[in-house]
Formats: structure tokens, sequence, C-alpha cells
């Protein structure tokens, strides 16, 4: 990386594996990545490719196999206890969906002082006043709604409920797992700007993860493609969008659908299922759909290597190689 | 954004809380426990006949007056020995289900929210105790636990009511525990016993007191029919389940002393299995939504 800032959150050689020795799966085999202080990293994949395991496992919900994971330089793989409680806080999340994600019988305000009243920051009428706040920012009305059980709100709603939740112990980074998915479009659109403005008024870092692509062309400043629990291609959005250098990336952006009916079908579309991550292929996990892989491929794994500047790909034959031969 | 937070806010029907009703046969219910539980405290204090007076001049007699249910073989008043042997019926029940509700659904939540080995060994244990019928256990060990006492029976049902509170109770909570409020709980930095108490406390609960009444239901009933094979407390103490077994042998001279402990016994389960019904209806909060 080419800048000398330090990196809000450092993750190295994270895997996540599932099950026992005899039947393994790991769902995320040994990713790295960075994300600096205000940006917005999205995390793009196909279903099961491991997106929300790696958010999961950066929240320590899922405990990592291996690898570390540094906030602001402080490693959390081997914090315990009230510790890890406490490093929670600086890292919040939100669900994708609204509904199972706020209890139905709870009022909203105790819903959204939970973290307050976890940690016992402030009480009483100051409580109140940020709890009335944190409400208002995110566009419910408190004094109308704010005693309401949460099972009475819409999905849009709730999920505004969950961003103030997560906001009110003013975390450093917000990872949104696939949290406008199970919204409509024009609720969504809403959900984004609105996380827009509160990122930008709370200095928040975000970690995207979602599949509609679109949308995270949208609201991040880089992206990273996941396969099979690896990354093949991290890159500001632009020009991973304009110029994806892993084919992976080509397929994905060429099967995403466009806004223009008459726009031609672009790109060639992606041929069988991902392979079972309970048995990934050897090499390159992507070389069985791969139209340009070779016997390297299968013997060797690519590593993610710089292209350009931040522009990083796990490919043997990126595509601009390729295309200047 | 404004204008369109507006126009969510404007479409987006926040649906007023619709007023469920308990409805009156709710309230009947209700109303016949209470009385039987108020008979049962106050059973000392009420002009009641004593119980266990013989009185060998009206003996077998039907319905009067005097004897509003009529009397036994031995002249004793039947009302009073139904109100008296309704004691025995719920101290058992109540004592039984403090037993297996203290033990069971604490262990089931835990369980439910652990998984993981905690969760594999302790269900094992317990469904290898469901594997015993409750009944037979029961019968087996109080007819060896002798002198037998209300306490004594009271244990014994209420263990053999642990594996059944623990199982309810854990996959209740298992559909809890599993949502993402409480992973949220998590992430916010709760507690594991503020997770317990605040999210999936209240959420078990409305199951949990319903299957508590469906629970002394099933005590009454299982301590009926101990007392009918005169495993349950000694004569002359009366209960319900008793005074349906001494019923057995005069049944063709005087059906009433079968009769009415028996309907007190089925109003008094009917009543609670209602109840129950009702009020697991009443709480659920995924019923008519959407």
């Amino acid at each position: 990386m080419s800048d000398s800032t330090q990196p809000l959150l450092k993750v190295r050689d994270l895997t996540v594996t599932f099950g026992s020795h005899r039947r393994k799966l790991s769902a995320v085999a040994g990713i790295s990545f960075d994300i600096y202080e205000g940006e917005t990293l999205g995390l793009v994949g196909e279903s099961g490719c491991g997106k929300s395991t790696t958010g999961k496992a950066l929240m320590r919900i899922v405990e990592p196999s291996s690898g570390t994971i540094e906030l602001e330089g402080i490693e959390l793989t081997t914090k315990k206890g009230k510790d890890l409680r406490n490093f929670r806080t600086r890292m919040q999340m939100i669900f994708q969906d609204p509904i199972s994600s706020l209890n139905p019988r709870r009022r909203v305000k105790d819903i959204v002082a939970e973290p307050l009243d976890c940690w016992k920051t402030v009480e009483g009428a100051e409580r109140e006043a940020l709890v009335n706040d944190l409400l208002s920012k995110v566009g419910i009305d408190p004094v109308a709604y704010g005693d309401r059980y949460a099972r009475q709100f819409s999905g849009g709603q709730c999920q505004r409920i969950s961003i103030a939740r997560s906001l009110a112990m003013r975390p450093k980074l917000l990872i949104c797992d696939e949290m406008v998915s199970a919204l409509d479009v024009s609720v969504q659109a809403q959900i984004l700007n609105l996380l827009e403005d509160l990122k930008a008024e709370y200095g928040l870092t975000l970690l995207f993860i979602a599949h509609d692509l679109a949308v995270v062309k949208n609201v991040s400043d880089r992206v990273a493609v996941m396969y099979l629990g690896k990354i093949c291609e991290i890159g500001p959005s632009d020009t991973l969008y304009e110029s994806p250098e892993h084919p992976y990336t080509k397929f994905l952006l060429g099967a995403a659908l466009e806004a223009d009916p008459d726009s031609p079908i672009h790109g060639d579309v992606l041929s069988g299922e991902p392979p079972s991550p309970m048995n990934p292929p050897s090499g390159c996990r992507f070389r069985t759909r791969c139209p340009n892989a070779t016997d390297k491929c299968a013997n060797e794994e690519p590593q993610l290597v710089e292209i350009a500047t931040g522009h990083q790909v796990a490919c043997h034959y990126p595509l601009s190689t390729l295309a200047r031969k | 954004m404004y204008v369109n937070e507006m126009v969510e806010e404007a479409s987006v029907h926040n649906r007023p809380e619709r007023k469920k009703r308990l409805g009156l046969l709710f309230w009947i219910c209700v109303g016949w426990i209470a009385l039987n539980l108020l008979a049962a405290a106050l059973a000392n204090v009420l002009p009641l006949q004593n119980p266990i007076f013989q009185n060998y001049a009206s003996v077998n007699a039907g319905p009067s007056l005097h004897h509003l249910l009529g009397t036994d073989d031995l002249g004793r008043d039947i009302f009073s020995r139904i109100v008296f042997g309704s004691r025995v019926s719920i101290e058992v029940s109540l004592g039984a289900m403090v037993i297996g509700f203290g033990v069971g659904a604490p262990l089931g939540m835990l369980a439910a929210y652990r998984r993981g080995k905690f969760d594999s060994i302790l269900s094992s244990v317990m469904y290898v105790f469901l594997a015993f019928p409750a009944i037979i256990a029961t019968i087996a060990v109080l007819s060896f636990w002798t002198p037998r006492s209300l306490l004594k029976i009271i244990v014994v049902i209420g263990v053999a009511s642990i594996p059944l509170v623990y199982r309810v109770i854990r996959s209740a909570a298992m559909t809890v525990a599993t949502k993402d409020y409480v992973v949220a709980a998590k992430v916010q930095g709760a507690t594991d016993r503020r997770i317990l108490m605040k999210e999936l406390l209240p959420n078990v609960a409305p199951i949990g007191i319903s299957f508590l009444l469906v629970g002394i239901a099933t005590v009454v009933t299982l301590e009926g029919a101990l007392a009918f094979l005169g495993l349950s407390v000694n004569a002359p103490t009366p209960s319900w389940g008793n005074m349906i077994n001494e019923s057995l042998a005069i049944l063709q001279t005087n059906p009433w002393l079968a009769i009415f402990p028996s309907l007190a016994m089925c109003l008094f389960l009917l009543c609670l299995n209602f109840i129950g019904d009702r009020l697991r209806a009443h709480f659920d909060v995924s019923e008519g939504k959407l």
C-alpha cells in the first residue's frame, strides 16, 4: 500500500472453519485486507462465498480459526470475557433481517438504549436525551413512536432503529451485513442516504457486505470481491468496475443487470455452480470455471499482488496482461 | 432526503395495537380456578363440616340441604371432603411445578443459549429420563419410599417433571436464541446473563406460562392416579384421587361418591387447559401479524 497512514482495521490470513476434522468446511480461507479510517469498503460475492461469515468473524460472533484482526493496532482475536465485550462496542453490526434484529417484546426506546444500559455510560435524563437524539437522527419520531414495540414497525423503520442502536456507543467501524437486501428498492435508497449522512456526521468507517453490485458501487470507496472463501480482487470501486482484472470479477459485473432495457447484454455468462467449500479445487479456487485456466492455475495458488496503485488481484493471468499479448 | 423520509413516514402504516380480548369464557375459567384456590386456602375457616367426621346415621345419602353433595359410606360429607381434598391436589401440583420449573426451565434456557457440549450432554441425560414413563417411575419410587408424606409425593412428581419442562423450554428458547436480536445484543456487549433475562426470558415466558398451566393439570391427574392406586396421602385424609378410589366398592349403591370428585377434578383441569391455551394465543406476537 502506498500511504503511510495506519489502517483502522487490519485483517491478516483470517480463516473460519466449521465442523470437525472429518467434515471440514472452510467458509473463509485465509483473507487479508485493510480498512482505512473514513472509507467504505464494499465486500461482494455470490451466496455462500463467505462474505457474511467474514463480517461475523470480525465481530467474533463466529470464532475465527486462525489469523489476526487488529482494530487501531490492537489485536482482537485473543481478547476474552469483559475485554471482548468492551471491544465489540468499538465495532457494530447491522443485520440483514430488520424485523428479526429487534426484540418484538421490547420498546423502541429501550432497544436503542440497550448498549447504554449494558455499559451504564449515561443514565437518567441524559440517557433519555441521547436516545431521543439518536431516534430523530434516523427519522423516527421519538415522542410519537418511542414507546411502541418493535413488532409494530415496518422493515425500513426497523432498519432505522437498528442503525440508531448501533450508533449509541459511537463505534469506529460499522459492519453492514446485507443491510438493504431485505428492503424495497425505494426504501433501500432512503436507508443508504441516511447511512451516508450518518457516516459523515459520526465519522464512521464502513464495511459494506452485499451481493447487489449497483448498491455496492454507489456506497463504496473500495471494493473487495470474494469467491469461495478467498478474496480475488480488491481495488478502488471505479477502477474495479471499469477495468476488472480478475476473470471472476468480470463475470460478476457482466451478470449484473442494467437499468436500461435497450442496453445489450454484455459479457459472457458464467457457467456451472461454485464448487463445494468442503472440497475446494487445488490451486486457484476459481480455475474450474475460469476460461483462462491453465496447469499453473491447478498447481499454484495465486496470491494477491498489486497490479496498480491500491488495486490487488489474485490471478496468474490478470485480464490486462492477457489483452496485451 | 428529508422529503423521502416524510414520504416513507406517511406511507408506512404504523399499525396501532388492536385490542385483543380474552373473552368471557376465559374469565369464567379464571373465576372457577380462583374459587377453587380460595376454598382450598380457607377450608379451615369456612363453615364446612368436618371432612373426617363419621356420621353413621346418614350413610350413602344423596344430595340434600344438610349434605349438599351427599355423604359417603361412612357418613362423611362429600362436599367438605372435596374442598379439603382439593388441598392435596393443589399443593402437590404447585409444589411439583415449582421443582420442575425451578430446575428444568433455567437448564433448558441455558442449554438453548449455550449449545455445544453443555447442551448435548444435558439433553442426552434428559432424554434418557424421558424414556421412562413418568407414571411408572413415580409408582415405583413411591411404593418403596415409605412412609409416604405429602412432601415426598411432591418431590417425586417434581423431579419426574424436570425433563419434560426442560424439553419444552429448551425448544422454545432455541427458536429465540437463533434470532438476530440475540446476536445484536451480544454485539452491543451485553453479558450472557443480561441476554438470558432481557432477550430470551420475555420471549420464552408466554410458552412457559401456558405449559405451566398444562403441567399443573397433568400433575393433578397424576396425583389422582397415584391416589387411586393408594400411593398418595393416607386415609382418612381426603384427596380427589382417593375419594374416587373409595367410591369403587360402592359404585352401585352410591354413585355420588364417584361423580362429584370426578366432576371437581374434570372442571379444574378443563379450566386450566383453556386458560393456558388462551394465554398462549393472546401473547403470541407473531399471530395476526402481516
